[in-house]
């Protein structure tokens, strides 16, 4: 842009971490320049080295890690060998963050108003008189309602959006000439979110701040950059402005990732075989679920939500956080009971049904859980988590049940030497897939997924797509899949229900809802999707209907 | 073709070569896998050493001293630490050392004992609270409190006011002082552990409440319950000693390790190692014992 | 929240009825001749008398009444601080109390002040120093501390510092100087459990993200630990002061005998070994109503300390 010195020069960067007499290069020889109110986003999976390169910009790595060779210049000043002391001054006055999760990233026992005050105070080296004033200022200007009532408030009396808005504050009371913003995606509600990256880089444009942004989410960051940069396993492996890379990548890896991001990637869901019967599999009608609070509060979290799941269907619900989505799941899988209409499985009326009546049913419908680091038992090899079920129902003893593990391996393609090892000596990715074999073991009927990958990688979450997919080809499997991700929903699903605040929205067909969407909060969320109708003015999205191949609608056009 | 084979991820599943090689790992492999690393630091062989050399002095004191600890020889009384006495003598002639090794019987036993009573009722109690909920709970957590309003070393004192003097009224009423703390964290590991998904998945899978108790929960459970064990075995070596101390304990000329200390007092100015040498070795044992209790809880298996 | 306020202090009267029901069971059920027992504490023999005497003996000792009766009427005088009498000093046990009493609340006092500024400095020092060798020292101390059996390092100090170097004396009830050594004795275990908590805490909460938020403004460590770590860690610490009054009231027992004061912990060991029941149960009482009101005033004091511990029902 300008050819001014470019306020930050990262030139040929190692850091390496030492621990136990083992080093492991964080950072290999990474290089590039960012110059003054660009903002640029570092896209990276987990163990790409974009937290280390972060934290190496902010003086904050850990012990262990060591800046072994490489010059890192902020403002033109060498910052590689910077003492505590000298970046005790550079924080916060020259570099601010923005860190990832607003749940924790405040003091849970100081006020608000004093955590920004702190900010305020510590940039300009003592306590002056106008602190409270200028706090009050700097939460207006970052959109927080109210500031008077709410410096005086404990970061647990915020929301998740206005903790985001503080931290932000935060960032922005040193003014800063530079801010790195750590995930900030990670942890909100799309619309959520949307708006406060809105504010975040309006913020920044007017006060010519450069923003860096970290993150996993290709769309986030093609969406808000001015220049990605990719990095993989430490090094970087291409950079470029958004339309660039998106439209012609040039690594093998920048590809990959693009295929794989359910906003960009082609994944469609698989053709849905009409069954012969059309007797749906899970039916829910009129169902609702209130809870009843201390006192005499009640909190309705469910109203009316009728849906039905056909065998070999995919049906995902999708919702933000409070939308009573889980609940749904829990209702259908018996474990809570409804407050108000009926279920129905397979034609049969299970509402109500005791733990002990409901058992038999449980070989047809299982659950595969959003968190794979706790959903396998630490203390159990794979081999008995894999084959509880199957002892639980004493189906199968001995030899038949090593040989019926083995086979459950090699349905979700994982080595069957894994049977011997412990959750923790694998992947989260390798644990989804065993939580998978687990729920198959009883061979169900109806699968149902809580957010079946949003705790992994883009490029694991890629793959445990495609293995449900075939899964569903070759056996014939329902899902009811619930999911906050948008993308992930529309590269799979059949059908689709919107849910806000526990009640129905839309539903119907995924080609019809993501295609022409009738409520207004469906368009809200489909806009606040990362990855659309930013860079163009179309929309961009697939377009697939029951038994009718996948094409694309619109398609990115450059800035 | 899936685009996941591009990336370098999922392992290629080979089934025919493995049918013949695989078995699963048996349990003792994997716990020895654990313990082995444990054994390479010389803080922890040290404090087990100490450990295993005073359960030895409790099963067999023949083995390590080789006096008398009841022989009383006047003419060598209160005779400070040296080569023919290693602890010195107390105020009878009798050999310390020896009296220490010996001692090690009642103090350890004692404190085998009141463990063994923590474990049975807190383990029992905690497990009830945490898995029943609701009711039962409350009502026990408040008994619980009730006892827990009693100081450990007065309620024992009052069970020893009670049902008489001697090592194993100690034993029990330290025993019992114990119980509601354990009770109180085999309860929350018990809670904490109910809500964890993989729990809930064995449900969903058809486990019983009885399968998930044991497979599950205590398994998981175990961890915290074994370290706070073995701390509370400490504190029992302590506080039955204390006990003793005091006078309740075993009549002499019993020689716990509590009396032996309370019978240097009156020599402390003259012959302060009657009292202290005891004294010392009752620390280096309830410190060992804390020290592999830490180690265990440091490197979680 | 005064509802909240008299639910609290409902609850902790009912523990206090527990203890005391507690102990008057086990002082006056479990023995299997309770009268033996009172007879013997008063000195009297009691193959010595005869039937009628054995008779007026039990209905003096209010034992020929039922259980419930006798129980309620010793409810009753409780509760009105009248705790019978000594059986082995003939004297009403709530004078025996009202002497010995201020004794031990001033050594208990002292000892947990001590105990809180020894424990929580060395718990602070310990997560401040970044010096493996004397982190890892001061992580092992509090360890040690609670390897300690109370009565041996009284002992220890008083051979230390009374016989050897006579800075101090060993035994007395009056003036400052016969305080210190049993109230650091005393203070021991106690700070070892509050610098170890409040060692994990700091371990815990380094991790925190709102730790590097601190740092990224642009502070100190110092000034990081302390104004943010600080709080945070210390909070486990408040319910613990409550569980450790008893067992200072425990160690008082110890450490009396040893410094020969003229406390209730004295008083309760002559008691015990004179099974002179009454004051046995009397002691108990005092030390559990002590330990339910210091876990109220925790229990109440809280929120003051936690603001997300509130005590009006939320939404989750």
């Amino acid at each position: 842009m300008s050819t001014a010195l470019p306020l930050l020069e990262v030139q040929d960067l190692h850091v390496t971490y030492r621990a136990g007499g083992q080093a492991t290069a964080a950072v290999r020889g990474v290089s590039f320049s960012l110059a003054r109110g660009e903002t640029l986003a570092i896209v990276g999976e987990s163990g790409s080295g974009k937290s280390t390169l972060a934290n190496a910009l902010l003086g904050l790595l850990p012990g262990a890690a060591r800046i072994d060779s490489g010059r890192v210049r902020l403002e033109g000043d060498d910052v590689t060998r910077a003492s505590e002391r000298q970046w005790q001054n550079l924080r916060g006055r020259s570099v601010g963050l923005v860190p990832q999760d607003p749940m924790v990233g405040l003091n849970p026992t100081v006020q608000v108003g004093r955590q920004i005050g702190e900010a305020l105070i510590q940039a300009q080296g003592r306590r002056y008189p106008g602190v409270d004033a200028d706090v009050l200022e700097l939460l207006e200007q970052v959109g927080i309602d109210q500031p008077p009532l709410r410096a005086r408030q404990y970061p647990h009396e915020l929301s998740g959006g206005m903790r985001q808005r503080v931290l932000i504050a935060i960032a922005l009371a040193g003014n800063p000439r530079l801010i790195i913003a750590d995930e900030p995606t990670s942890a909100l509600d799309v619309t959520v979110q949307r708006k406060i990256l809105d504010h975040l880089q309006r913020l920044v444009a007017e006060r010519g701040i450069s923003l860096l942004i970290i993150t996993h989410d290709l769309a986030v960051a093609a969406d808000r950059a001015d220049r990605l940069l990719v990095m993989k396993a430490g090094q970087l492996v291409e950079q470029g402005p958004p339309a660039q890379l998106l439209a012609q990548p040039r690594h093998a890896y920048t590809r990959a990732l693009l295929a794989a991001a359910p906003a960009f990637g082609q994944r469609t869901p698989p053709p849905f075989r009409a069954a012969a019967d059309s007797a749906p599999l899970l039916a829910l009608e009129g169902v609702g679920k209130a809870f009843q609070l201390s006192g005499q509060e009640r909190f309705q979290a469910l109203r009316d939500v009728s849906l039905e799941v056909y065998a070999g269907q995919t049906l995902a619900i999708v919702g933000e956080s409070g939308s009573g989505k889980s609940t749904t799941l829990r209702i259908a899988l018996g474990l809570e009971q409804p407050s108000a209409g009926r279920v129905f499985f397979a034609g049969r009326d299970v509402t109500g049904l005791g733990w002990r009546q409901f058992r038999p049913l449980r070989q047809r419908v299982q659950l595969v859980q959003q968190n794979p680091f706790a959903a396998l038992d630490p203390r159990m090899s794979i081999f008995e988590s894999v084959v509880e079920p199957l002892v639980s129902f004493g189906l199968m003893k001995g030899r038949a049940l090593e040989q019926e593990a083995r086979q459950l391996m090699e349905r979700v393609q994982l080595p069957v030497s894994y049977l011997d090892r412990l959750p923790r000596e694998l992947s989260g990715g390798q644990r989804q897939r065993v939580a998978i074999a687990r729920a198959l073991a009883l061979k169900p009927e109806l699968l149902l997924l809580d957010e079946p990958v949003s705790a992994l990688d883009v490029s694991v979450q890629a793959q445990i797509l495609d293995l449900l997919a075939q899964l569903q080809q070759e056996l014939g499997l329902a899902y009811l899949l619930v999911s906050h991700d948008l993308a992930v929903v529309a590269s799979v699903a059949h059908q689709v229900v919107v849910l806000r605040q526990g009640e129905v929205v839309e539903q119907g067909a995924a080609a019809q809802v993501f295609g022409a969407p009738q409520s207004a909060y469906t368009q809200e969320l489909l806009a606040a999707m990362p990855g659309r109708g930013r860079l163009s003015g179309t929309v961009r999205f697939f377009v697939c209907g029951p038994l009718t191949a996948c094409r694309q609608a619109g398609r990115a056009v450059t800035r | 073709m899936p685009f996941s084979t591009v990336l370098d991820h999922a392992a290629p599943a080979s089934s025919v070569a493995f049918e013949h090689v695989w078995r699963p790992r048996s349990r003792w492999q994997r716990v020895w896998l654990a313990v082995a690393p444990l054994l390479r630091k010389p803080g922890f062989v040290l404090a087990l050493a100490i450990v295993v050399f005073a359960l030895l002095a409790a099963l067999a004191p023949g083995w390590l001293a080789h006096a008398d600890p009841y022989a009383t020889a006047p003419l060598a009384k209160l005779a400070s630490p040296g080569a023919a006495h290693w602890f010195g003598t107390d105020e009878l002639g009798r050999d310390l050392y020896t009296r220490v090794v010996y001692g090690a019987r009642l103090s350890v036993t004692a404190a085998l004992l009141a463990v063994g009573i923590a474990l049975v009722g807190g383990l029992g109690l905690g497990i009830v609270a945490g898995f029943a909920g609701g009711r039962l709970d409350t009502v026990l957590m408040r008994v619980i409190d009730v006892m827990l309003a009693l100081p450990g070393l007065l309620l024992a004192l009052a069970i020893v006011t009670a049902i008489g003097f001697g090592t194993v009224p100690v034993a029990i009423a330290v025993g019992v002082g114990i119980v509601p703390g354990f009770a109180r964290t085999t309860r929350a590991e018990v809670l904490r552990i109910k809500t964890l998904p993989y729990v809930e998945a064995a449900r969903l899978g058809g486990a019983s409440w009885t399968r998930t108790l044991v497979r599950h929960v205590l398994p998981n459970a175990w961890g915290p319950v074994a370290v706070l064990a073995t701390l509370d075995f400490g504190a029992a070596i302590l506080a039955t000693a204390g006990l003793s101390f005091l006078g309740f304990g075993a009549a002499p000329p019993a020689a716990e390790w509590g009396t032996l200390i309370a019978n240097g007092r009156v020599f402390l100015m003259t012959a302060p190692w009657v009292s202290l040498l005891p004294g010392l070795f009752l620390v280096a044992v309830v410190f060992s014992v804390n020290h592999i209790a830490r180690t265990l809880e440091e490197n979680p298996r | 929240m005064s509802r909240y306020v008299i639910g609290r202090i409902g609850q902790a009267l009912l523990v206090l009825w527990g203890a005391y029901s507690v102990a008057y069971f086990i002082l006056y059920l479990l023995p299997g001749d309770p009268l033996s027992i009172m007879l013997s504490a008063s000195g009297v023999e009691i193959d010595a008398l005869s039937p009628a005497e054995l008779a007026k003996a039990r209905a003096f000792y209010g034992l020929d009444q039922s259980v419930l009766q006798q129980y309620f009427s010793l409810l009753w005088g409780a509760l009105h601080g009248d705790f019978g009498e000594s059986l082995a000093m003939g004297r009403p046990v709530s004078s025996l109390l009202a002497e010995r009493l201020p004794q031990t609340l001033g050594l208990a006092g002292v000892a947990i002040v001590l105990s809180l500024l020894a424990g929580i400095g060395l718990g602070y020092l310990g997560a401040y120093v970044r010096w493996r060798p004397l982190r890892q020292l001061l992580a092992r101390l509090p360890s040690l501390g609670f390897s300690v059996p109370v009565f041996w390092i009284g002992l220890l100090l008083i051979q230390v510092f009374a016989f050897s170097l006579g800075w101090l004396p060993s035994t007395g009830n009056h003036g400052a100087a016969s305080l210190v050594l049993p109230a650091i004795t005393l203070a021991i275990p106690s700070a070892a459990v509050y610098a170890q908590v409040l060692q994990r805490g700091f371990q815990g909460v380094w991790h925190e993200p709102y730790i590097v938020t601190a740092y990224a403004k642009g502070l100190s460590r110092a000034q990081v630990q302390l104004r943010h770590g600080f709080k945070n860690a210390a909070l486990p610490l408040l319910t613990l002061i409550g569980l450790q009054v008893g067992n200072t009231v425990s160690g008082a027992v110890l450490v009396e005998t040893i410094f020969a004061r003229n406390g209730i912990g004295r008083l309760a060991q002559e008691a015990v070994l004179r099974q002179d029941i009454p004051v046995v149960l009397a002691i108990v009482s005092i030390s559990a109503a002590a330990f339910v009101l210091v876990n109220l005033l925790v229990d109440l004091l809280y929120p003051a300390l936690d603001p997300r511990i509130t005590h009006a029902p939320r939404i989750a």
